[in-house]
């Protein structure tokens, strides 16, 4: 049985379907890699999965378990993270207070804790902070503890959310183009740094992603879509050589 | 230049990041005890306004200033605080049971409307708390067993810990110490996780939503928690005017409380006091500015609320961050001396969305 599964999914703005029938599973421990040309439908997915979007038809399983009716804010807690294609920071907190809301979902305190900021509550946001440096150790932010996320350069901004994203301790993230607007050697780090997070951290990726070579270099399996339809899915090679695929990008 | 060497986590987390916070804080709170050595009974008076202002500014800069979500009725709460307090007083209750009454009603009212309320973003939101601002005015007229209506209620002014609120000394201590305990409740909301998630669903909701903090949930508890605030701030308003009428809470006072955290800087909790200073003194400088202009002008009903609408608009303008934005830009003129330049705050142009505070 997969960790995620995703069974016949659709969704339909008005009489456009942006999603159709879509279905597939990821195992644990792997990198999957959803590519398509623009308005395929991938980022369409990562908002029904993040619940978001509202499909019209089909079902959504999460360790055996059908995530299709759980409210938004709480597809976190069952260790679902994400990233966004346009960066979604707060952009007025530090990289520090960024990477502290990761941890919300753990939060103990209730309000009246917090406005006497007893032990517990402080207590709590060292247990958090530890958490955070590590994220923070991981994916090299130390110089930037204290920055403004506005005064931050786009190739740092996109690394935080990513380290966002860790500090939830998912088991599932979802990467919604990781390295578009990076420099060339942000991007093979990058897929350093992917691979540590699946070999190291022992977390599933679901990945959106246009850079081909990067895409076959990090990726276990590729999913194509076109026109909110699957067009193939398979090992990287599989899918460099389907004829549909090269259809669709390069119109033969 | 001052550089903190962190070896602690607790360094990050603690109020006062550094000696130099805890002196200068320190000698302005004795300063502030000190005052009526020095200071007349008028002054007095008019700081403990400002104490007054401050906690209001206090309960809007946290629903508006770090939350992001617009309040233009906001003298509602005011009213509500200040109403159950008189009435409360009037009924027996002794001052310091009242206090705490009027703290979990107006945080229960702040809820019980925030809820409904805050499905709205934007400028509908603002629409909304405008009328709130409206609706609560009627019920204050119209709830006349509660609020005496038009004829108004009397504020009683009991003894508390065997003194008089009559005397201006007492009542300003009683209001420096409530503005220093909702200082410190504000800054260990703000630094606690309910504070960053409010920070959060300013700066983005969607992103918010995504790390697991329940919006509806915590707008409400924001709205909330703003409100206690303000009915605290209404409280204690109710012994400074002495004389509860549906008009005082007005929008004009609305208005003002929205100037006060514009003015002050948005997002930040200094502002609140500099934008109650501000706030506070403007009418006495107008006053005293009137003397001095030909009279075609000085003595014109209008010239209160067209300089505050002028000041609201000139600081949106030029000093977005308020008050306290141009005290940072001073402070770091100084710590930067004599190499500071002035591009540092220039606006960019940026493309990526951040202007959004």
């Amino acid at each position: 049985m997969s960790l995620f599964e995703v069974k016949n999914i659709t969704v339909a703005f008005g009489g456009v379907k942006a999603l159709n029938d879509v279905s597939f599973g990821v195992d644990k421990g792997e990198i999957f890699t959803i590519i398509g040309p623009n308005g395929a439908g991938k980022s369409t997915l990562f908002n029904v999965i993040s619940r978001i979007y509202e499909p019209s038809k089909g079902e959504i399983f999460f360790e055996n378990q059908n995530i299709s009716k759980t409210k938004p804010h709480n597809i976190s807690k069952l260790g679902i993270a994400r990233t966004f294609q346009n960066l979604e920071l707060f952009e007025n907190a530090t990289v520090l207070q960024n990477l502290l809301l990761g941890r919300h979902i753990y939060k103990k305190t209730n309000i009246l804790s917090e406005v006497f900021f007893t032990p517990s509550a402080r207590k709590q946001e060292h247990e958090y902070r530890l958490k955070v440096e590590e994220v923070i150790d991981f994916l090299d932010l130390q110089h930037y503890r204290d920055t403004l996320i506005n005064g931050l350069p786009y190739g740092v901004r996109k690394n935080v959310e990513l380290a966002r994203a860790l500090c939830t301790d998912p088991k599932l993230l979802l990467l919604d183009e990781p390295s578009s607007g990076l420099t060339n050697e942000e991007t093979i780090d990058l897929g350093f740094w992917i691979k540590d997070i699946q070999s190291l951290l022992g977390i599933t990726i679901i990945m959106i992603e246009h850079d081909m070579s990067f895409v076959n270099k990090v990726s276990d399996r590729i999913l194509a879509l076109n026109y909110g339809k699957i067009l193939a899915s398979g090992l990287p090679e599989e899918i460099k050589n389907n004829a549909d695929v090269k259809q669709a990008y390069m119109g033969e | 230049m001052r550089f903190i060497f962190k070896t602690k986590y607790s360094q990050d987390i603690n109020i006062a990041k550094h000696n130099g916070d805890r002196f200068w804080y320190s000698l302005l709170i004795l300063i502030m005890v000190a005052l009526p050595l020095v200071l007349d009974d008028f002054y007095l008076g008019e700081i403990s306004y400002i104490c007054i202002l401050s906690i209001a500014g206090i309960g809007l800069m946290i629903l508006s200033g770090y939350t992001g979500l617009a309040s233009l009725g906001h003298a509602a709460f005011l009213g509500v605080g200040a109403y159950t307090h008189a009435f409360l007083l009037t009924n027996g209750i002794p001052f310091y049971a009242s206090i705490p009454i009027v703290i979990i009603v107006s945080f229960l009212v702040g809820a019980a409307i925030g809820i409904p309320i805050l499905r709205l973003t934007g400028m509908y939101l603002a629409i909304a708390t405008l009328a709130l601002g409206f609706i609560a005015e009627h019920v204050f007229i119209k709830w006349e067993h509660f609020t005496g209506g038009n004829r108004g209620l009397p504020v009683p002014q009991p003894e508390f810990l065997g003194m008089s609120f009559y005397d201006s000394v007492f009542f300003y201590y009683v209001c420096l110490v409530f503005l220093i305990a909702a200082m410190f409740a504000a800054i260990n909301i703000l630094r606690s996780p309910t504070g960053r998630a409010f920070v959060a669903i300013r700066d983005s909701e969607i992103a918010a939503q995504s790390l697991g903090v329940n919006l509806g949930l915590y707008k409400a508890l924001s709205f909330a928690i703003s409100g206690a605030f303000t009915g605290l701030a209404g409280a204690l308003l109710a012994h400074y005017i002495g004389y509860l009428a549906p008009d005082i809470f007005n929008i004009f006072l609305s208005l003002t409380l929205l100037l006060l955290i514009v003015v002050g800087g948005m997002g930040s909790l200094h502002g609140t006091v500099f934008g109650a200073i501000f706030v506070g003194f403007l009418p006495q400088l107008i006053a005293i500015c009137r003397d001095y202009l030909p009279s075609s002008i000085g003595s014109q009903p209008g010239l209160e609320p067209m300089l505050f609408g002028l000041i609201l608009v000139f600081f949106i303008l030029y000093e977005p961050l308020g008050i306290y934005g141009r005290w940072m830009k001073i402070k770091l003129f100084f710590e930067l001396f004599p190499t500071y330049k002035r591009q540092t705050f220039k606006k960019q142009k940026v493309f990526t969305k951040s202007d959004r505070v």
